[in-house]
């Protein structure tokens, strides 16, 4: 609802977004008032694929965006309208799209800002899926991405053409430990005059939240730690509230009428919450990664456990990279929790509360040592997940980044001899003795 | 609130209560700039207050004489034959002064100018005869973000509430 002249500045209102309530406050009430029909207290899964209008005028007025409301739950559903509602608050942001999966989020958050022939600045240090999904898939719609490595940010500047769209980078990245400079990226973006998108997946809002360092949209895998219980997949595209989509040409899906929307201009009518309500108008609408009631529900229910997990998370993963680091057989340790961690600095910058739990070591013994190490472990689980209450384990050269060449396997921090843990709420004593008769077989 | 116009009013950042006792008393709106077109944002908001029970006079002379969802427009305020509780401007911060001095002259209690909209010293003069005054804010997104609608649209509304009652 915003008339043409924008005499005040987007950042001004995102300022707005701080709440007056703490992060365990938030995390149990933000988006749940009580069910107003019915007077229950817990969330109810409203497994509906559509709404019934009442009547023929509200219903134009929500196929037009003009009045809130529910048509179709591939657009929006009143369960996971309570998702979406934690996370913008958790992350302190303006609003919240939730879709079927993490690289839902992704797809859908590029289909907004790209058009054939344009390009993306991404970290290296990705999620395997996220580097094929980039640099591989969305070649085929003509989007092109070049890889940076995030401790060269000057690269980053260097990488920009006038056809990019974003800088895309994980805080804290899956699986190499490596946290990423989100300020200074910002900066980077920011000169260019295009958004910063953060993958905020593996450290949650409650380690760091990416927009107070100045990132301009958010993604989340849900299925890590969010929903935190290892059994529902989700992914959240979370808008700042704060990026100025009008102040150049680069983006006309947001700044110029809509031919998906009868000539509608997004940034116009909806303002500060124009990239989050876009990407579920156009976007969701016409992808169609919807995200089921039922999983919606059950990251929701997760999340208002997500301060006490994420300590317990820490604090186990501390203790283990700690023993590993003395650990004969282990050659390396990467984790930004440990002094002496090329990253440390950064973390106790972006994630004073804890450097997540999912890192990397190095075995002595390289490729057939870490076979043997995921074949020995009795608590620790051996799977392609991160962020569940059970503590998990994998070797990603034989698994999630087999499909990378070995020099994008080395640069991705996914060698022969890395294993990957993904640290859960257990007794760590009992974590530790896993480990030490797993690596003294292998 | 008639307190709430001795105190001083923070334009940077407004109570929720602020915003809240506003919406809940004022009933008839001129809103300057109302577009005929389906597509403007202000035609939005105008849609949207009418179904929330507000009756929402259009104000703009290229439509005087003609309806806009069902209301006759006109021309000024100072044309309008109802007495009106709050004047919202969908207009350049620029063209605000005039349009404050018309809405002190017709005894409005309320001055709201839309997302995007400040013109601090209109706002100034609009206080000293007694008007509240909103810059810089949408009232379909604050009664949508007050009354937790427009969460459905998995926006933050920074409103906490264990009650059952969905109301602004
Ligand atoms: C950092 C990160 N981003 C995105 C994804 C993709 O999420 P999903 O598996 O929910 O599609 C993952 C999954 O492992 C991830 O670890």
């Amino acid at each position: 609802m915003e008339p043409k002249n924008k005499a005040v500045a987007a950042s001004k209102r995102a300022a707005e977004n701080a709440s007056p309530y703490g992060f365990d406050t938030l995390q149990v009430h933000a988006g749940t008032a009580p069910d107003p029909t019915t007077g229950a207290r817990s969330t109810p899964i409203y497994q509906t694929t559509a709404y019934v209008f009442e009547d023929a005028d509200q219903a134009a007025s929500l196929f037009n965006l003009q009045s809130f409301g529910n048509i179709y739950t591939r657009l929006t559903n009143p369960t996971t309208a309570v998702l979406e509602q934690k996370v913008a608050a958790l992350e302190n942001a303006r609003a919240a799209t939730a879709v079927a999966s993490g690289h839902a989020s992704q797809a859908v958050a590029f289909h907004m800002l790209m058009n054939p022939g344009d390009h993306i600045v991404s970290s290296s240090k990705l999620y395997g899926g996220s580097i094929t999904q980039l640099g591989v898939s969305f070649k085929r719609f003509d989007w092109h991405t070049t890889f940076v490595d995030p401790d060269d940010i000057k690269g980053f500047a260097d990488a920009i053409t006038p056809k990019t769209k974003a800088i895309y980078a994980e805080s804290l990245s899956n699986p190499g430990g490596v946290v990423c400079d989100i300020e200074a990226l910002a900066e980077i973006a920011h000169k260019a005059g295009i958004p910063l998108i953060i993958d905020n997946t593996m450290a949650s809002p409650y380690l760091c939240r990416p927009i107070e360092w100045g990132a301009d949209i958010v993604l989340h895998s849900a299925t890590k730690f969010l929903g935190g219980h290892g059994n529902s997949m989700g992914g959240v595209i979370v808008d700042s509230g704060k990026f100025d989509w009008g102040q150049n040409d680069k983006f006309p899906h947001l700044s110029q009428p809509s031919p998906a929307y009868h000539g509608l201009t997004f940034w116009e009518t909806f303002g500060d919450m124009a990239f989050a309500v876009a990407c579920r108008a156009i976007s969701l609408r016409d992808l169609g990664p919807a995200i089921s009631p039922f999983n919606a529900f059950m990251i929701l229910t997760g999340m208002e456990t997500l301060s006490l997990r994420m300590r317990k998370h820490c604090d186990n993963a501390l203790a283990i990279a700690e023993f590993l680091s003395k650990h004969p057989k282990v050659a390396w340790v990467s984790y930004a929790g440990l002094k002496g961690d090329r990253y440390h600095a950064l973390a106790q910058k972006y994630l004073p509360k804890g450097a997540g739990s999912v890192f990397t070591f190095g075995l002595k013994g390289g490729y057939e040592a870490g076979l043997k190490f995921v074949d020995t472990v009795e608590i620790f689980s051996h799977l392609a997940n991160v962020g569940d209450t059970r503590s998990l384990v994998i070797h990603p050269a034989s698994t999630t980044h087999r499909q990378l060449t070995p020099e994008q396997r080395e640069a991705a921090g996914a060698g022969d001899n890395v294993i990957r843990l993904s640290i859960g709420i257990e007794d760590v004593n009992d974590l530790i003795k896993d480990i030490d008769k797993a690596l003294n077989a292998a | 609130m008639t307190t709430a116009t001795l105190e001083k009013i923070d334009h940077e950042n407004y109570s929720d209560d602020y915003i809240r006792s506003i919406l809940r008393k004022v009933n008839v709106i001129a809103m300057v700039g109302a577009s005929a077109n389906w597509n403007r944002p202000s035609y939005f908001a105008m849609k949207y207050l009418q179904q929330k029970g507000y009756r929402v006079i259009p104000v703009n002379p290229k439509e005087a004489g003609k309806e806009i969802l069902g209301e006759r427009a006109y021309a000024a305020l100072t044309d309008i034959p109802v007495k009106v509780d709050m004047v919202d401007c969908f207009r350049a911060s620029e063209a605000i002064p005039p349009i404050a001095e018309d809405a002190i002259k017709i005894g409005a209690k309320v001055l709201w100018m839309q997302l995007g909209v400040r013109n601090d010293e209109a706002a100034r003069k609009a206080e000293a005869a007694g008007l509240q005054v909103v810059m810089n804010r949408c009232p379909k997104i604050e009664y949508g973000r007050l009354s937790q609608e427009i969460g459905w649209m998995g926006v933050n509304t920074r409103v906490i509430n264990s009650k059952r009652q969905r109301r602004i």
